[in-house]
């Protein structure tokens, strides 16, 4: 038996984040009831220890597992996203869950099996690996949604998410059969081969299979019609999970599927086009028109994430390589934004998890300066004011759909981030110009303040050098095989 | 680190010290404000002398001064290249001349301090750059960075409306930028930097023909990407009919902050157009001059009559910026030399002079806590010396010979009235609407009976003054630098029209060598 068939290099992160779920579950249990930190700090350290083997084996994996997982740069990228974002998740939430009374081991456990299911998303080469990682990432978000069982809408968010997302997964489940029935191989090596020496890539079952896959990712993706589920969920959840959510799995989706779809976009031809072309456009119109009167910073947010959706979806259509390092770049900073302004949103929370209204934010630019600043700094990023990184994502990706020439589509885009504006704006205008009303006070979380810095700082940095992190990303890309 | 990037970033460093010190300690945030913004004054100063008038710059790299160039982004051929000529040199000192002034007009802001401060310092920054700026993407971000402490400073220190007037300020502002932001892209896709091949953002490339591609060639196309550009250009001047944001974002402003927007931001737009639109689009430039001549035109008409019809003294001056910038539309727009020369001269007195009128607008308003002008009167005996600067500004705006915006004035219509001579006309006309608005307020404010004001009825003189005391040393130290300024150039104008005339001429022949294009457009 040949051995270098299972380098275990390959899959070293997420099999790192694997045992560092049963130690975390194995240190909550001997430590009792009373006391959940000694579970937090085994379930940092098992991130940064994860970070530490995905650094140390960048893009050193390759191949493995007869060809179904690969360890490149790609892989590497992106577990470096979701770790950052299951670290800044667990490094703030206890705060929040101890204020709801539901302070379980189980929320750091489920958080990293989830990142492990994304680490697979993002390694996959094969459809079913990508699959099993998909379902293993949403199984563990089922039940963080529905994490506080005393409220009814984070039971509902539960119930609608596993629902929906059943559905979804099934699409996809049946797309990869109809794939498996056309070309006999669920790998993407295959896949890409097929549809490249195809005349008509859309001939017997592959049109259908390859839609279904479509709408089983784009369901992840939240994209416009598929994104019913996501207001609710993200409103009815746990805000910290909400801010977990609304980051790393979308992330994932999109890793999985460039995995799928980055070679192949070109040969996919037309009707592909066309499908992505209004999916995309509907989406950034959808999300931001419906951001823009909302009460609710939840809901405003998860429209806001809508929108984003549609603008990387202009990386996958543009299918050059600077797309995919857009879209990798755009998720980099992405994820930052998200969930630091998740974050502030439960911190200043003052009316109870029932009511996240934007008027909790009046006066914070004078009772809390520095918090402001930080909720400023990723309503900025997240409009694209240069010199934030949000800027640097949407150039990227716009720029490469514009090569690709799709430059009425860029126009949209740039026309809807200009409408994105008025709703980012109203959280500033009411932080900084509304008059004072009597407010409680916004507690002092040092834990949970230093992650939204950290979340402020990355926005802040990846705008100053996005040259040389977009070189990372471009090797990343390259390095898929 | 050469002076260009010290001036730039000079004061952000100081809005970042700003931030360290405590926030209860107002004189030592003060002064700091003052220390940064005289340092960048005396930078500049400084580099005056050094200022070679012969260089002409625009579209010729070896005749920018100052130049320093860095790779920013490479994967986009951006870079960090900045560099002036005589076109934005007046506007940089303008810019930190004026910086310097507006802390000590700021000195009597209470709420936040700290953070109008480190505001402030943080536009200066934005402002600097964009003028120095050579590269478009550099320059789009700089203009951006001016946008935000801006919308900041008047939806926080502003008046009773202010979150009304921030916010259509921001979005005026940023539907011109997301145009600039699209024809910028349309550039950069169609420009091959010359020696590498690659797209670039290079403003000089850029205005080499000779790099276009044949999409850019088309003269359609560049017509399209002209008036989109005008439009985000014509946002910030700004012309008829995107002026609506001007008067609500003055009227509610803090007076220090009227001041840059008078005096600085509005010639952003008329810079941005002599910078990129021009020298980019020449032929698009040349055919359509008529059409900034007429929108010119129809500025100070429009503007000045608007002026004459207000009772809020602030809004009055307000007005009188938009008639005032129709005088720069119109003298870059006749492409002549003594045009264009008078044009950005203007820029420089508009500056200048409505700086002062703002200033003396706040005076007014720190003591009688309102500005109907129906209400004022009789200022003369109660306020004289108060009175009499602002004779000397009222009358720098009305054009008075011996100002500097005499001459400015006269050039312009000099220049443009062998071109279009309509449009000159009625430009003139407007002179006497001004001197009608202008003369008929200080009337109203300043002579008469006394004041007409219900509150001050039956008071003695002594009674009011404590109400209405002279003009304090401070205010004065704001004032007369500016007043002496407008004096000197109204007689002596060389220094700055030599620091300019070598560029801007050179920058009127690339214009008028591109054909005019009449056939086909539509």
């Amino acid at each position: 038996m040949d051995l270098s068939r299972f380098n275990l290099i390959t899959i070293a992160t997420p099999l790192v984040l694997g045992a560092g779920v049963l130690l975390v579950m194995l240190v909550d249990l001997l430590s009792g009831r009373a006391n959940r930190r000694p579970a937090q700090l085994a379930a940092l350290a098992v991130v940064l220890a994860a970070a530490a083997v995905c650094l140390a084996t960048w893009n050193t994996g390759g191949v493995s597992f007869f060809g179904q997982v690969s360890g490149d740069g790609f892989a590497s990228f992106f577990n470096l996203i979701f770790l950052a974002v299951a670290f800044l998740v667990i490094l703030a939430g206890p705060a929040y869950l101890e204020r709801n009374a539901i302070h379980f081991g189980e929320y750091y456990s489920l958080v990293l099996v989830s990142v492990m299911g994304m680490a697979f998303m993002a390694a996959g080469t094969n459809l079913l690996v990508i699959f099993l990682g998909l379902e293993t990432m949403s199984l563990a978000l089922y039940v963080l949604a529905g994490f506080n069982p005393a409220r009814q809408s984070s039971n509902e968010a539960s119930l609608k998410y596993l629902l929906l997302g059943s559905f979804a997964t099934g699409f996809l489940v049946f797309g990869i059969a109809l794939v498996y029935g056309q070309i006999g191989s669920t790998d993407l090596a295959r896949f890409s081969a097929y549809l490249a020496g195809a005349g008509d890539p859309f001939a017997g079952y592959m049109g259908a299979g390859v839609a279904l896959l479509l709408i089983g990712l784009t369901f992840k993706m939240a994209v416009v019609p598929f994104h019913f589920w996501s207001p609710d969920v993200y409103d009815g959840a746990p805000t910290v999970v909400s801010a977990f959510m609304s980051a790393a799995p979308k992330a994932a989706a999109f890793a999985a599927a460039l995995r799928i779809f980055y070679a192949p976009a070109e040969s996919l031809g037309l009707p592909w086009e066309r499908i992505l072309w209004i999916l995309a456009a509907l989406t950034m119109t959808v999300g931001n028109l419906s951001a823009l009167n909302q009460a609710s910073i939840k809901r405003m947010l998860a429209y806001s994430s809508v929108a984003h959706a549609g603008y990387l979806l202009l990386g996958i259509l543009a299918g050059n390589e600077l797309g995919a390092a857009g879209i990798l770049f755009y998720l980099a900073s992405y994820v930052f934004m998200n969930v630091g302004a998740f974050t502030v949103a439960w911190m200043v929370n003052r009316r109870g998890e029932g009511r996240y209204d934007l008027g909790d934010f009046a006066q914070l630019g004078f009772r809390r300066p520095l918090l402001a600043a930080m909720m400023s700094v990723f309503m900025l990023g997240l409009i694209g004011i240069p010199p934030l990184a949000g800027f640097f994502g949407k150039l990227y990706v716009f720029t490469a759909a514009v090569q690709a020439g799709y430059v009425w589509l860029v126009v949209i885009a740039v026309l809807n981030s200009a409408v994105s504006v008025f709703y980012y704006l109203r959280v500033m205008v009411i932080m900084y110009m509304r008059e004072n009303e009597a407010l409680k006070d916004v507690d002092r979380i040092p834990a949970t303040f230093a992650a939204v810095a950290a979340c402020a700082l990355m926005v802040i940095l990846l705008g100053l050098i996005p040259g040389s992190v977009l070189d990372v990303a471009r090797a990343a890309v390259a390095s898929m095989p | 680190m050469g002076p260009l990037t010290l001036i730039t970033f000079l004061p952000a460093l100081g809005a970042a010290a700003i931030g360290l010190l405590p926030a209860d300690n107002h004189k030592a945030i003060r002064w700091t404000a003052a220390a940064f913004t005289l340092a960048v004054l005396l930078i500049s100063v400084m580099l005056i002398p050094q200022f070679s008038q012969t260089h002409t710059g625009i579209n010729d790299v070896d005749g920018f001064q100052f130049v320093e160039k860095a790779d920013w982004i490479p994967a986009f051929n951006i870079s960090y290249f900045v560099g002036v000529d005589g076109l934005s040199f007046p506007m940089l000192l303008l810019t930190a001349l004026l910086c310097f002034i507006c802390i000590f007009v700021s000195w009597g802001i209470k709420k936040g301090v700290k953070g109008y401060f480190a505001l402030f310092l943080l536009l200066e920054t934005g402002m600097m750059g964009a003028f120095v700026s050579l590269d478009f993407f550099l320059f789009y971000v700089f203009w951006e960075i001016m946008l935000l402490p801006m919308y900041f400073l008047i939806g926080i220190w502003g008046g009773p409306r202010r979150v009304y007037a921030a916010i259509k300020f921001f979005i005026y502002t940023l539907v011109g930028s997301v145009l600039m932001l699209l024809v910028m892209l349309a550039f950069y896709f169609n420009v091959k930097d010359p020696v590498t091949g690659a797209n670039t953002f290079n403003m000089l490339a850029m205005m080499d023909q000779a790099n276009h591609s044949p999409w850019l060639n088309l003269f359609n196309v560049r017509v399209l990407l002209f008036f989109g550009l005008y439009i985000g250009f014509a946002i910030k001047v700004p012309v008829f009919p995107f002026h609506t944001w001007l008067p609500d974002a003055h009227v509610e402003a803090p007076t220090a902050i009227s001041v840059i927007l008078a005096g600085v931001l509005l010639k952003m737009g008329t810079y941005g157009l002599l910078r990129i639109s021009f020298p980019i689009l020449p032929d698009a430039t040349h055919t359509f001059a008529w059409f900034l001549a007429l929108m010119g035109a129809v500025n100070i008409i429009y503007g000045a009559l608007c002026a004459m019809a207000q009772k809020d003294l602030k809004k009055l001056v307000a007005y009188s910026s938009i008639s005032h910038m129709g005088y720069v539309m119109l003298g870059m727009a006749s492409l002549t030399a003594a045009g264009i020369n008078g044009a950005v001269f203007q820029m420089f007195n508009h500056g200048t002079v409505t700086a002062m009128l703002f200033i003396l607008v706040g005076v007014i308003y720190d003591r009688a806590h309102h500005r109907e002008i129906n209400r004022f009167g009789g200022l003369a005996n109660i306020m004289p010396k108060y009175m009499g600067i602002s004779a000397v500004a009222f009358f720098a705006a009305l054009g008075l010979p011996g100002m500097s915006a005499f001459i400015s004035e006269a050039m312009v219509f000099l220049g443009a009235f062998p071109v279009f001579q309509v449009y000159t006309i009625i430009g003139i006309s407007g002179i006497i609407i001004t001197a009608g608005y202008v003369l008929w307020t200080v009337q109203r404010m300043f002579f008469g009976e006394g004041l007409k004001d219900e509150k001050y009825k039956g008071m003695s003189m002594e009674q009011i003054r404590v109400h209405l005391p002279e003009i304090n040393g401070r205010e004065l130290f704001t004032l007369i630098p500016l007043a002496a300024i407008v004096i000197y150039l109204g007689i002596w104008p060389h220094p700055v029209l030599g620091m300019m005339n070598a560029s801007l001429v050179h920058l009127v022949e690339l214009v008028k060598a591109a054909p005019v294009v009449t056939a086909g457009l539509f």
